[in-house]
């Protein structure tokens, strides 16, 4: 009895489920909104991601860019956009956390929490390789003697960088100055022009700069397989891992079902070998923070950025 | 490089920058359908080609967009990019006069020419001249964008004070929205919208068409002047004798263009403004500029089309994409599996060349391509009736404005600047220095907090300003650009008195 109980319960729920919206979701293409100028890291693993889309989900993706105030364009409108799954959005972090909670940027946190955390982009300080810097400590020791000489250049105020920025100085015990650029690309120039002494970028940076550049150190749990020789924070003493997530969002009315299934489609992209093979040759770390668990990993990136965001705040 | 010629030119290749320069044309010549936009819908159709094959065809298309732009700027008044605002300014007058024909053709060839330059130099001189985006840094870009807003001085077509008021207009305008340097978010009036700022393209369709648009309806003349006796063909002779004479010209805005396109905070709109009152400034009758000089045209076309070329010399050597549709196609090559630095050119030496063969194949062919497009563009607004025309441009400057991302508010934002620009035209007001200050308030303002944070880092902040070579060889350009009207001015004052 139980056991057709059951199979009745499953077959209703099969039947409602082809009735419902999600099941045959996605129908027509989707449209992918990027927050930001194309060529950065949200817009090379959307692209990466591209690639792959229709594989899993049988319709493609069209790739839109809406940049503007560091994504505070593009994230305060979410909500305005139609909420049937046609639309999703890239949505970074510590980003999405740090614009609300430093300025009125027009949307909340709440307003844009990720259906999936696909990836994240540690965070790296690069020198020149003709820098006099050979190592984090060096680095270190000369910052303390000059204060506030070291020169950070970043992508962005309030962002991943610049917050990155922040948390070294309270580690290390120094104080640099942080110059904010309008994307890693610029800042990566202004390094290799020498106008400023550092980047405090990601590894991905490091890659396309090949061997003009020297990285000091990553904030990685272990080393990365692009730097087999880069030392991660922790070997050097310094218990720091962070970087940039970037993840895909939803409006926040879109039906449960169809988030969940955008977030199994991502899902299932990033579980692709090829894929996987193609974002860590360029720097990226692969995370897989399905919809089921956002809440609580919102919360544990609220605690690790607490600190920084006081300190940010009082800048 | 012979082999990389060969595997250039196959059917499919060749098809592909045929097309692609095709299709590139006609979006650029659109209003507001940019060649970033071009390109980004591209993309992902390159996926499926072999990395070649796909740089070929993105390169093809935004080499076309960028010369597209030129024909909504001759025919309609209206740059179709942002690299063709100089074109505009005698473009216009001269098509008003019933010269369209020939501002076309010279627009082609000019474009197709400094495409040329810009690829040779890819081509041979890329790892040298990359050093040029590396020597550029925040104060750089501070006094290039000071140097940008001191060309309001020459290209102010009568009144210069009203023209620095334009300017700053424009640069007020660029104040709207969140900080480039520092995230304060400034004059929203609490409108989300606004915090990305006043965007560039719609902004840029209503200053310059809406007021065309609004005087094709209150005015009862045509929108161009016909005339009596039509000249059949391409006017190709007359075009290329008015080349000849300008070499100079053609030389200088080429090597400008170049050199413009490889800073990456510049641009085809930079490139073009400056090759123009360099144009104006070196001319032995200034006084012709604004109301249809043939040099005028040549040299902002020839520029922009240049910077295409040079744009991609950062983009592959250093993986700094020198402009937004470099950084699309930096993407795809990163998608392709291509690295980008200094090593490409030695590793992946085969698909660099191709692809620079590429471009400059769809580059030539960009000559017969844009000579018949451009005749049939021509002939079609000119033959078209007002009743027509006026409608139809209107539609083109919603979708323009709408398009770029997809914003009703952007339409809002282009309708109200279009018909502010009507209003203050009418007491001489002019919309290209509003456009100016717009484009490079943003890039002075960065430069300018930049190099006060580096400076003050370093504590001299006066020596971060005024003591570095470039940055003094551009002040020294500013002010030699700020004093030669007034020279002129009383040139003419002095041999008024004489006679």
């Amino acid at each position: 009895m139980k056991r057709f109980l059951t199979a009745v319960a499953t077959t209703a729920a099969l039947v409602t489920a082809t009735t419902s919206f999600a099941a045959d979701y996605p129908t027509k293409p989707v449209t992918y909104i990027i927050p930001y100028n194309p060529g950065g890291e949200s817009d090379v693993t959307a692209r990466f991601q591209e690639a792959y889309f229709s594989d899993v989900a049988g319709q493609d993706v069209v790739i839109q860019y809406k940049p503007g105030a560091g994504g505070a364009t593009a994230w305060a409108q979410l909500n305005t956009l139609e909420a049937d799954g046609y639309t999703i959005m890239n949505v970074n972090f510590p980003h999405a956390i740090l614009q609300p909670a430093i300025k009125d940027v027009g949307y909340q946190t709440e307003d844009v929490i990720p259906a999936y955390i696909f990836h994240y982009t540690p965070d790296a300080i690069v020198v020149r390789a003709d820098s006099p810097y050979q190592t984090l400590q060096d680095m270190i020791d000369d910052a303390k003697a000059n204060p506030g000489s070291l020169t950070f250049g970043g992508s962005g105020t309030n962002s991943a960088n610049h917050l990155a920025a922040v948390r070294f100085d309270q580690m290390a015990d120094v104080t640099s100055t942080y110059i904010p650029f309008k994307g890693s690309s610029p800042a990566m120039a202004a390094l290799l022009g020498n106008q400023i002494k550092a980047a405090m970028t990601y590894t991905t940076q490091g890659i396309k700069a090949g061997d003009q550049v020297r990285v000091l150190a990553i904030a990685t749990d272990e080393r990365v397989p692009s730097f087999p020789d880069v030392p991660t924070f922790k070997e050097l003493g310094f218990d720091y891992v962070a970087g940039a997530y970037r993840g895909v969002t939803l409006p926040k009315d879109t039906p449960q079902d169809v988030r969940q299934k955008v977030s199994d489609i991502i899902g299932e992209i990033n579980a692709n070998p090829e894929f996987q093979q193609k974002l860590i040759e360029n720097g990226y770390v692969l995370v897989d923070i399905p919809t089921d668990q956002m809440a609580d990993w919102i919360e544990e990136r609220r605690a690790e950025y607490a600190e920084g965001i006081e300190a940010l705040k009082a800048n | 490089m012979l082999e990389s010629l060969w595997s250039a030119l196959s059917p499919f290749n060749l098809t592909l920058a045929f097309f692609g320069v095709i299709a590139g044309t006609l979006i650029g010549s659109l209003p507001g359908l940019s060649a970033t936009m071009a390109v980004a819908v591209l993309v992902p159709f390159t996926f499926a080609m072999d990395p070649a094959s796909g740089l070929i065809a993105l390169g093809a298309v935004y080499t076309g967009a960028i010369y597209g732009g030129a024909y909504s700027a001759i025919l309609v008044n209206t740059p179709g990019t942002p690299a063709a605002i100089a074109t505009a300014m005698d473009g216009f007058p001269m098509a008003k006069r019933g010269d369209g024909d020939l501002a076309v053709t010279l627009s082609c060839i000019g474009s197709v020419i400094g495409g040329l330059v810009g690829a040779l130099a890819l081509l041979f001189l890329a790892p040298p001249l990359s050093t040029i985006a590396l020597a550029f840094g925040p104060v750089e870009y501070f006094w290039l964008a000071i140097f940008g807003l001191s060309l309001i001085a020459t290209l102010s077509k009568g009144n210069t004070l009203k023209g620095l008021i334009g300017g700053a207009i424009g640069l007020l305008l660029a104040c709207v929205g969140s900080a480039v340097v520092g995230g304060d978010v400034r004059y929203t009036f609490g409108q989300v919208q606004l915090l990305g700022g006043i965007p560039v393209i719609p902004a840029l369709i209503g200053l310059y068409c809406i007021p065309v648009l609004i005087n094709l309806v209150v005015k009862p003349d045509d929108h161009l002047e016909r005339r009596t006796a039509q000249v059949k063909g391409f006017r190709l002779l007359e075009a290329l004798g008015l080349m000849w004479r300008s070499k100079v010209n053609v030389l200088r805005s080429s090597v400008l263009g170049t050199a413009i396109g490889i800073l990456p905070a510049a641009g085809g709109s930079v490139a073009g403004l400056v090759a123009y009152s360099e144009a104006k400034r070196t001319s032995k009758t200034p006084e012709e500029f604004g109301k249809g000089a043939t040099d005028g045209i040549i040299a902002s076309e020839t520029a922009n089309s240049a910077t295409v070329g040079g744009g991609f010399i950062p983009t592959l050597v250093l993986g700094i994409p020198g402009t937004p549709p470099d950084a699309i196609i930096l993407g795809a090559l990163l998608v392709q599996g291509i690295r980008t630095g200094p090593q490409l050119f030695t590793q992946q030496a085969d698909i660099v060349f191709t692809f620079v063969m590429g471009l400059l194949i769809a580059t030539i062919l960009m000559l017969p391509v844009g000579l018949v497009m451009g005749r049939y563009a021509f002939k079609l607004i000119i033959n078209i009736p007002k009743t027509a025309l006026t409608p139809a441009v209107a539609l083109l400057t919603v979708i323009g404005a709408f398009a770029i991302e997809v914003n009703t508010v952007h339409v809002l934002i282009m309708i109200i600047l279009g018909i502010i620009s009507w209003l203050i035209a009418r007491i001489g007001f002019e919309a290209s220095p509003i456009v100016l200050g717009l484009i490079l308030g943003p890039i002075a303002e960065a430069g300018f907090v930049q190099a006060w944070l580096i400076g003050g880092a370093q504590g001299n902040i006066p020596a971060m300003f005024f003591t570095q070579p470039i940055s003094l060889a551009i002040i020294a350009m500013t002010v030699l650009t700020l004093v030669t009207p007034f020279i002129a001015e009383r040139r003419k004052r002095m041999k008024g008195v004489k006679t």
